[in-house]
This record gives C-alpha cells, structure tokens and sequence, in this order.
C-alpha cells in the first residue's frame, strides 16, 4: 500500500477501501469519505460488500456442507453407533453453549441495529457482550474437549487405548510411538465378569509426587458425564489424587459397537471447524471494537458491522445443526 | 479489411503515451503491492506461465521416460513423482488460474467498463494466496515430493511413505481459496459494477463464461477445501473417516473429491470457450450466431457440471443405480458444448475471417474440443467406460480437453490481448508457424494415446508390453515438437517486448470496450466513461493504414 | 449503478428519527422476539429427546433446526429485506449441499447390508495389542483373517 500512498492524487483521509485511483473518476468525498474510488454511490458499495459476503458465506455453508456430507454418510451406515456415542456427549453443555450463541447472536443483531442508528456506546457494549458470548462458548467447549480427551473418547487409534495414567491424549499418542510397558491389572466391571485391561504408569514417564496413585473405579456409565466433568475439573484444581484418575470406559462397555471411533471422528472435525469459526469470529468482533471505539461506524456507514454480523450469525446457524445431529440422539 | 497489410514498422504518428498502467508507478513494490487488476492479472499471467514451463518440463521428463518398456533414465518411484507433479502443477498451478486469474483479472473490469473489480484489496490478497500455494509446492518437493497423483485418492494419499503430502494439501487448499475470491470479486463486480448501458444481454460472451466460471468456483472449491483439510487431518491424526482400515469410506472421499474436481474442468474449459466466442466473432468480424444461446450455455454447463461428477467413479466401487444415473446426466452436457461448436461455426460460415495468430488458436480449439469433448462420450457410456477407464484413452480425452482446448484456448487469448497488455506486436507470421507446430505435436502426442488406450496401455504406468512401444515412441516424439512449438511461441513473444511494434487501440477491429482504451490501457481504463455499444457490432470499425489499426467511424461514413 | 436503495425500512419496522443511509434497519422488537423464539424452540429440541419417536425424533430434530435456521437468516441477517439475488444465493448453497447428501446417500443405501461388521482392521491390530481384554476386541470382523 505504501507504493500507492505516494503517488498522485491520493487523499490520505479516505475510508479503508481506497487505493488511490484518483484521477478523473476517484475523487475524494467530503460526504462519504469511506467510498472508495471505483464506487459511484455508497449504496452501490454497500450491495457490493454485502453481495460479497453473501458468496463467502455461500462457501462457508458448502465448507461445513460436505462434513454435513460426510455425517449423513456415516451415520446411514452405523446409525447404532450414532445412537450409542451420543449418549457419552454431555446434553446439557450442549444446550448451554446453543443457548449461548443464540444470545450473541441477538448481541450482534442488536450491535447492527446500534450501527445503523448511530449509538456508539451501545454498539460498543453488544460487541463486548457478544465477544463474551463467543469466550463463553470456547470456555465451555474447552471443559468438553478436555474431559473427553482424558477418557480417551477421541478420534482415531487413541480412542482404543486404556487410559494410563492421567496424561490424556498425550499419553495416547506417546504410546503410538514409544514401546510402554504395560502392566495388567484386573478391575471388575459394574457389567460383569468382563475384565478389562489397565496399565500402571509406565516407571519412566515423570509426574509430579502424589499422583501416582490408583485409578478410581469407574464413577458413572456412559450417558449423564456431566456431573463427573465438574468433578474432575474441580479435581484438578483441588489436585486432590483420589479422585484425579480417569478412565477410557467406553472400553470396558459391552455393549459398545464397532467403530464407534468414527462418530468421534466426526464430531471433532465439525465441532473442531466450528471453533476455528468461532475464535476467528473472535478476533474479527475485537477488530469491530477497536474500530467502533474509534468512531468509525454511524448510519452512514456501517459495512464493516454487518458483514462481520452475517458471519457470526452463520456460525451460529451451523451450530444450530450441530446440537441436536450430536447431542440429541435419543 | 480481410488481412492485416504489411506495413513498415515504422509508426506514423505517436501515440499518446502519456501515461499507461504499465509506467504508472515504478519499482518492485509498486507491482508486488499494486491494487490495479491489470498489474495483477500481467503478474498472475507470468506466474502462470513460469509455472506452466515447470509442468511442461516434468511432462516431458515423463514422456522421455516413456519411450522404452522398463527404465529408460529415471526409476519408477521418481516417475511416480514426476506425472504427479506435472498433474498437480498443470491442474492447479496452470490451468485452474489460467483463464479466470490471469487473462480474466486483466480484462474484466475492461470489458466491463469498470474501473476496477468489485474489491482490488481482496483481488490482490488471492495473488498473494496463489504465490502461498506455489510455495508450499516447492517446500513439498523439498520435503519428499509426492506421488499420489493430482487426485490425492485415499487411502493411498493418507498412507504413502512420500513426505509432501501434507505441503502441498495445504498449498491446493491455499490454492483453493485464491480461487474461490477471486470467483467472488468476479461475481460481484459483474452484477454492481456495469457502468450505464451494459446490460446483461450486452456483455461480451467472455465475462458470461467468466461469471458462469465464478459461480463454480464460489460453488465448489470449499468442498475441495474441507475435503483436503480432512486428508491432511487424516494423515496427521488418522481419524479415520476415508480410511477404510479404520472403518471409513474411501468411496465417500472420492464422492468429495469429484463434486469440486468435475465442476474443477468447467473452471479450465467454460472461460476457455469465452476466450473462443470473442477470438470467432471478432477475427472473422462478424456478429457472433445466437448470442444468447453462448451465453446461457455457459451457465447451464456451469450448473450441470454439479451434478455429473460421478462418471468419474464408475469403476470404484460406486452403486449401479448411481453409475446409471451419473451416465445419463452426463451426456446432457454434450448439449451446452455442442450448442456452442454449432454457433462458433455458424458465426465463421460467410464471415470476413483474417487468418491470423488468435484466428488460428481459436480454429484449432475448435478441432480439439470437438475430438475431446466426443471421446468424453465413448467414457460416459458405463459399458465402454469399464474397458476404457484408467487407460490413457483417458488420458488423451483430457488432455484433448485440459491442454488442447484450455491452454489452447488462453494461449490464444493471450495472443489477442497481447497488444493491450504489453502494447506491442508479435511477429504474426511466426505466431501462425508456431501454432500450426503446438497444433500438430499435440495430435501426435495424444490422438497416439487414444489407440494405446483403447489397446488396454493403463494409465500412469512405469512399464509396460513391448508392444505398446511404437505408440508410445510416437507419442513421446510428438511432445518434443509440442514443446519446440511453445519455445518459439515465447521466443517471439519475448522478442516482441523488445522491439515489438507499438500496438494501436484497436488491432484487430473488436467492439468491446478494451479495445476503445489506448494499448497500453491508462492506470485508470478510462478517462471518462465509455459509451456501451453491442459487443459483437462491428459495422462502424473501419482499418485505418494512418494508425495500423482499427477506428471507429460513424455508421453513415462505414456504409459509404 | 446508482441504485438507489430501494428497502430503506418501511415505516412498520422503525419508527426512528435515526435512519441508515442504505441497508435495512430491524426494529430490536423483531430481533428480541427471534432471540426468544430461537431459546424457546431450543428448550423444545432438547425436550423432544426425551419422547421416543424412533426414526421420527431426527426428522423433528432437524425440523426445528431447520426453523431456527431460517428465523436467523430471516431476521438476525435481514434476509427477509435483502436483494433477491442474495436470497437465492444462499438458498442455492443450502440446495447444492443438499443435492451431494442426496446423491452420496443414495450411494451408501444402495450398500446396506453388504458393509462386514466387527472391528476394522487396524482397529482390531490396537485391541489386540493394546487392550485384548476390552469387550470391544472380541467384536472381530468375519471378513478379515
């Protein structure tokens, strides 16, 4: 851009879409000091942007389309395991996060309606409200993750290696790579005489003093984590061992079926894709903030707050599909 | 007005040269950096041309060590790399921004009457994202290369010891998003900025081809995108969903695959036949047979080509109710394709035709795409398909198709809009020399591959039967003349930049507007805004010899 | 060119001093009663778990989704006052997914029943090293050795 600053009849005061054409045509607006040279009317720069983000919204619905794909798929072809797996997804975080982004997406909304009506302060203040939203979201997701990462309900090979220790995925994968002793140890199953396998912490991997301790029996079945979610969080806070250990449960259930490895599979790529969305979302939302913070939207011009609305409403349209195609299986 | 008179080079009077996008603004950042959609698209063309040189050399290398049963000069692992580099680098390096990117980004908003594209800032950021993906080809052949071909089919691509994969996924995901804004801004400047008086049914037949390519872009890509990412994911992680050692669905993966990819080849030929509409009417100076009937085809090929992309999975495993279904919609796209053959055709029959360079590029398309777009047939019909399928009778199909009629096709328009973009002219005859060349090395090169495929020779093999050593020794000597053709072409054309003629306005009589704007255009296309006309209207140009070119003249003075 | 806007809110929707120069403006009643409808229809999903429909539950899950869906994109992203050609746009993104569901499953119904059952086989190479002992590895595919 610096290339251009120099040159001719460039107005260094014009709006962020100028590039300095000047010239015959480009002049520069006392009016409209955002309409950029190549535009006759801010009306028609505004459809332009507007029908611009349309099209990339378009792509964003056939970039979470083909996973929507890729879920029918797989689910019309292990439609048990669908109805098994969903059950270990915690209904209730769900519901809240669904909650959560439809409130921020009313923020948003309202945060354009602010835009347009000239209202600063308010705009400000449902920008901030639907960044919180957006953390919240990812805050929740994190606990999520985190505690299905440390049962090993996850993608891939990991999600049918007992849980060694409390390393989580990283143990999983180390496993993958490096030799690990195992030792068996025989724990009764609640289903029955079924013994499953289970690994003490391999001598060489270090952890801090006071957590080489038993694993806990298994706490709870597979439907209803949520209370163990808490408890394991407020666990590790506390550091308190007795309650540190975590189970791949799913392991010792007999009636798990067969590539039930696939629905995570699944769920991580969309939920994961989702996230991304929802972080950039994040940064976008922030950069509004500074620019509103600045002055720079009013009814004149507001472009930026819109197109940036229509994203964060888009993702979450595509959560609004997610929730129930995950959560709400029977 | 039939043929452009041998004059001295000599100019007559100067032109005004006061000021052209080309001197605008100096230095390597001003090009780097620009905004301007002509800089852009002069860089896009030689960036694309470097890269085609790149292919074009793996190709031969390919051919080369074709022309003996077992090793001739290389070992059948780097032969694996090899097609497949050429493949990746020609498909989405090449061909994929060829038209649209390069040509397009130059004459577009030109065409259009406009002053720029809809946004110059994303316009340059799908530059900087094509020289991203050019990139992380290169750091994926450092990293190992690949050797999966341009398919990247799982569960080989996920499992292959080949260490760049995952480079160059990321550089056609990359790739794909340059692409994808570049169809957005193409879209968008299309519908809100024609300037009064071009209405839909007044825009050259190219920006119909463009739009039409646009529309699939936007349409396709990310699914090409997600699919990629989930490849990438599942060679870094293994999660599994196309593997079927873990429970996936490598069918699903080439169902993804192909809903991008089939629509991908409308991408390289729909701009192609653009290209083709403006050479036909404009060096044959007449107005171009069923104007409407062109334009819609493009976007009805663009919507079919969403709903064949089956055919390419007729063998793999596929339903027989789904390959019946994929067959039958696919020979409707013979009905768009031959519309426009049939109009191209009835527009030269009595036209005042001037056989030169873009002339003989756009006939040659012609030829081709008819040879390409009928064997498409012979592999659309499921019977013949199961024989034929991974032969090279598929192979000289889409080259037919890829090379002989897309790059034919931007060879051509680069050739006709070479005076407006560089402003000079290129030595005429050798252009014609050098055409009937590539025209004739092509048919050797490939139509050989026809009977080779049809004998049972399979694609991408190291080695084969003795007997299929003639044919490939013809064909291998055919890309040699091929590639002697394209080294005189950019002789030439190199040499034309340095003591080319100056280019008048309007070299070859077309009445759409790039051709009103001085050659070289001014920084900013216009100086006022032109007066739109009906683009295929050439009875006010008359050849004027002060000038060397064409000039538009009042009807009543054309008539007398 | 120089389109003048042509939706610049009707008088039903706002009656504010304050207008935008282009755009839509939606009155926050609109917006307030989406939000409401969208928690509401939120509550309901979730409850709808509970009854037990069989195959019918996914076909109201997603029906409601489905309504969520368009009373965002109606209100939340001021479709319903958008340029047609926008609305077909979008509307034509949604068609194009649903089209490659339909024809992929399609695909993948012609295959039912004939899919082996058990564990893949690199699935079943981790139980066996892993954890022999889990129920799941006695689920062996019959088509694998």
């Amino acid at each position: 851009m610096s290339a251009h600053a120099s040159h001719g009849d460039h107005h260094g005061t014009q709006g962020h879409d100028d590039h300095g054409h000047g010239g015959g045509h480009g002049h520069h607006n006392a009016e409209y000091p955002f309409l950029a040279h190549h535009f006759e009317t801010p009306a028609q720069q505004f459809d332009s942007a507007k029908l611009g983000m349309w099209l990339f919204l378009v792509t964003e619905v056939l970039f979470f389309g083909a996973l929507f794909v890729g879920y029918a798929v797989l689910r019309s072809r292990f439609p048990d395991v669908f109805k098994y797996a969903s059950a270990y997804l915690d209904t209730t975080m769900g519901a809240i996060n669904t909650g959560v982004l439809i409130l921020s997406s009313l923020t948003m909304a309202m945060g354009v309606y602010c835009a347009q009506t000239g209202r600063k302060t308010a705009l400000i203040v449902c920008l901030w409200l639907t960044m919180a939203g957006a953390a919240g979201f990812m805050v929740i997701k994190y606990f999520e993750y985190t505690h299905k990462f440390h049962v090993h309900l996850v993608w891939g090979e990991g999600f049918y290696k007992p849980v060694t220790d409390d390393g989580g995925l990283q143990r999983a994968e180390l496993s993958s790579t490096a030799v690990v002793p195992l030792t068996p140890a025989q724990t009764t199953m609640s289903s029955g005489a079924v013994s499953a396998q289970q690994a003490a912490t391999p001598s060489f991997v270090q952890l801090p003093a006071g957590e080489l301790t038993a694993i806990a029996p298994p706490a709870q079945g597979p439907a209803g984590m949520a209370p163990e979610v808490i408890d394991a969080k407020a666990a590790e806070h506390a550091a308190d061992p007795s309650t540190h250990g975590h189970e791949a449960l799913h392991l010792q259930d007999a009636s798990m079926p067969p590539n039930t490895h696939l629905f995570f599979a699944i769920y991580y790529a969309m939920t994961g894709l989702h996230g991304i969305h929802v972080l950039i979302g994040m940064g976008v939302i922030g950069w509004l903030i500074v620019r509103a913070s600045r002055g720079d939207f009013g009814p004149k011009y507001y472009t930026p707050v819109d197109l940036v609305g229509l994203y964060w409403h888009i993702v979450d349209l595509v959560w609004i599909f997610l929730f129930p195609l995950f959560y709400l299986i029977d | 007005m039939t043929t452009l008179p041998a004059r001295p080079a000599a100019p007559t009077y100067d032109t005004p040269e006061s000021d052209n996008y080309l001197i605008h603004d100096k230095g390597f950042l001003s090009w780097i950096l620009t905004l301007d959609h002509k800089r852009i698209g002069v860089m896009y063309t030689v960036s694309v041309l470097l890269s085609f040189l790149v292919g074009g050399i793996f190709a031969l290398l390919v051919r080369t060590e074709l022309l003996t049963p077992g090793r001739t000069f290389i070992d059948a692992d780097t032969f694996n790399h090899f097609f497949t580099l050429h493949g990746a680098v020609m498909v989405f390096l090449v061909i994929i921004p060829s038209i649209p990117a390069a040509l397009g980004n130059f004459v577009l908003p030109i065409m259009l009457g406009a002053k720029d594209v809809a946004f110059p800032r994303l316009n340059l950021f799908s530059y900087h994202l094509w020289i991203a993906g050019a990139i992380c080809t290169v750091v994926s052949l450092v990293m190992g290369s690949f050797d999966t071909g341009w398919t990247f089919y799982t569960p080989y691509s996920t499992t292959t010891s080949a260490g760049g994969v995952v480079p160059v996924i990321v550089g056609a995901f990359i790739l794909g998003f340059s692409s994808i804004f570049t169809g957005m801004n193409f879209i968008v400047t299309i519908h809100k900025l024609r300037p009064p008086g071009m209405t839909w049914f007044r825009m050259p037949l190219f920006l119909w081809a463009l739009y039409a390519t646009a529309l699939i872009q936007v349409l396709a890509t990310p699914v090409l995108a997600i699919t990629l990412a989930l490849v990438a994911v599942e060679r870094l992680a293994n999660i599994g969903i196309f593997n079927p050692a873990m429970g996936g669905d490598p069918v699903l993966y080439q169902h993804f695959f192909w809903f991008y990819s089939h629509p991908a080849v409308y991408i390289m030929i729909v701009p192609a036949m653009g290209i083709i509409s403006e050479l036909i009417a404009v060096h044959s100076h007449r107005q171009i047979f069923g104007y409407r009937f062109i334009a819609f085809s493009s976007v009805a090929i663009a919507i079919f080509s969403f709903i064949v992309w089956g055919h390419h999975m007729f063998t793999s495993g596929q339903s027989p109710l789904m390959n019946t279904l994929f067959s039958a919609i696919t020979y409707s796209v013979a009905i768009p394709s031959a519309v426009k053959i049939f109009n191209w055709i009835c527009t030269l029959y009595k036209g005042s035709i001037t056989l030169n360079t873009p002339m003989l590029y756009a006939l040659a398309f012609i030829i081709l795409f008819t040879i390409g777009g009928l064997t498409g047939l012979h592999l659309a019909t499921l019977s013949t398909d199961v024989h034929l399928h991974d032969t090279y009778f598929v192979v000289a199909h889409f080259h037919y198709t890829m090379m002989g009629s897309a790059l034919i096709a931007m060879v051509g328009g680069l050739h006709h809009w070479w005076p407006k973009i560089t402003g000079r002219m290129y030595n005429d005859k050798l252009g014609m020399i050098a055409c009937a060349i590539v025209f004739i090395g092509f048919n050797i090169t490939f139509f050989t591959q026809f009977m080779l495929g049809s004998h049972g020779m399979p694609r991408r093999y190291y080695d084969y039967q003795p007997e299929f050593q003639t044919y490939h020794v013809i064909s291998t000597i055919g890309s040699y003349i091929m590639a002697g053709g394209f080294v005189l072409t950019a002789m030439y054309l190199i040499q034309s930049l340095v003591s080319g003629k100056r280019a008048p306005a309007n070299p070859w009589g077309g009445a759409t507007l790039e051709w009103e704007c001085t050659s070289p255009p001014p920084y900013y296309n216009f100086h006022e805004a032109p007066k739109v006309g009906e683009p295929y209207d050439f009875s006010n140009l008359q050849w004027d010899e002060r000038g060397e070119g064409y000039v538009t003249v009042k009807p009543t003075e054309a008539k007398a | 060119m120089g389109h003048a806007h042509s939706n610049s809110g009707p008088a039903g929707h706002a009656g504010h001093a304050v207008q935008p120069l282009v755009g839509h403006l939606v009155a926050p009643w609109i917006l307030f009663a989406t939000g409401t409808a969208l928690i509401i229809l939120t509550m309901v999903t979730v409850a709808m778990r509970y009854v037990d429909l069989g195959e019918a539950n996914l076909f109201i899950a997603l029906a409601i989704a489905g309504v969520k869906a368009t009373l965002v994109s109606l209100f939340f992203m001021h479709l319903r006052w958008d340029r047609p050609f926008n609305q077909l746009m979008f509307l034509g993104g949604i068609v194009f997914v649903v089209l490659m569901m339909a024809f992929c499953l399609m695909d993948t119904g012609q295959y039912r029943g004939a899919q082996f059952t058990g564990n893949p086989v690199d699935v079943q190479a981790v139980l066996d090293r892993d954890a022999p002992n889990a129920p799941i590895a006695a689920k062996k595919s019959p088509d694998l050795p």
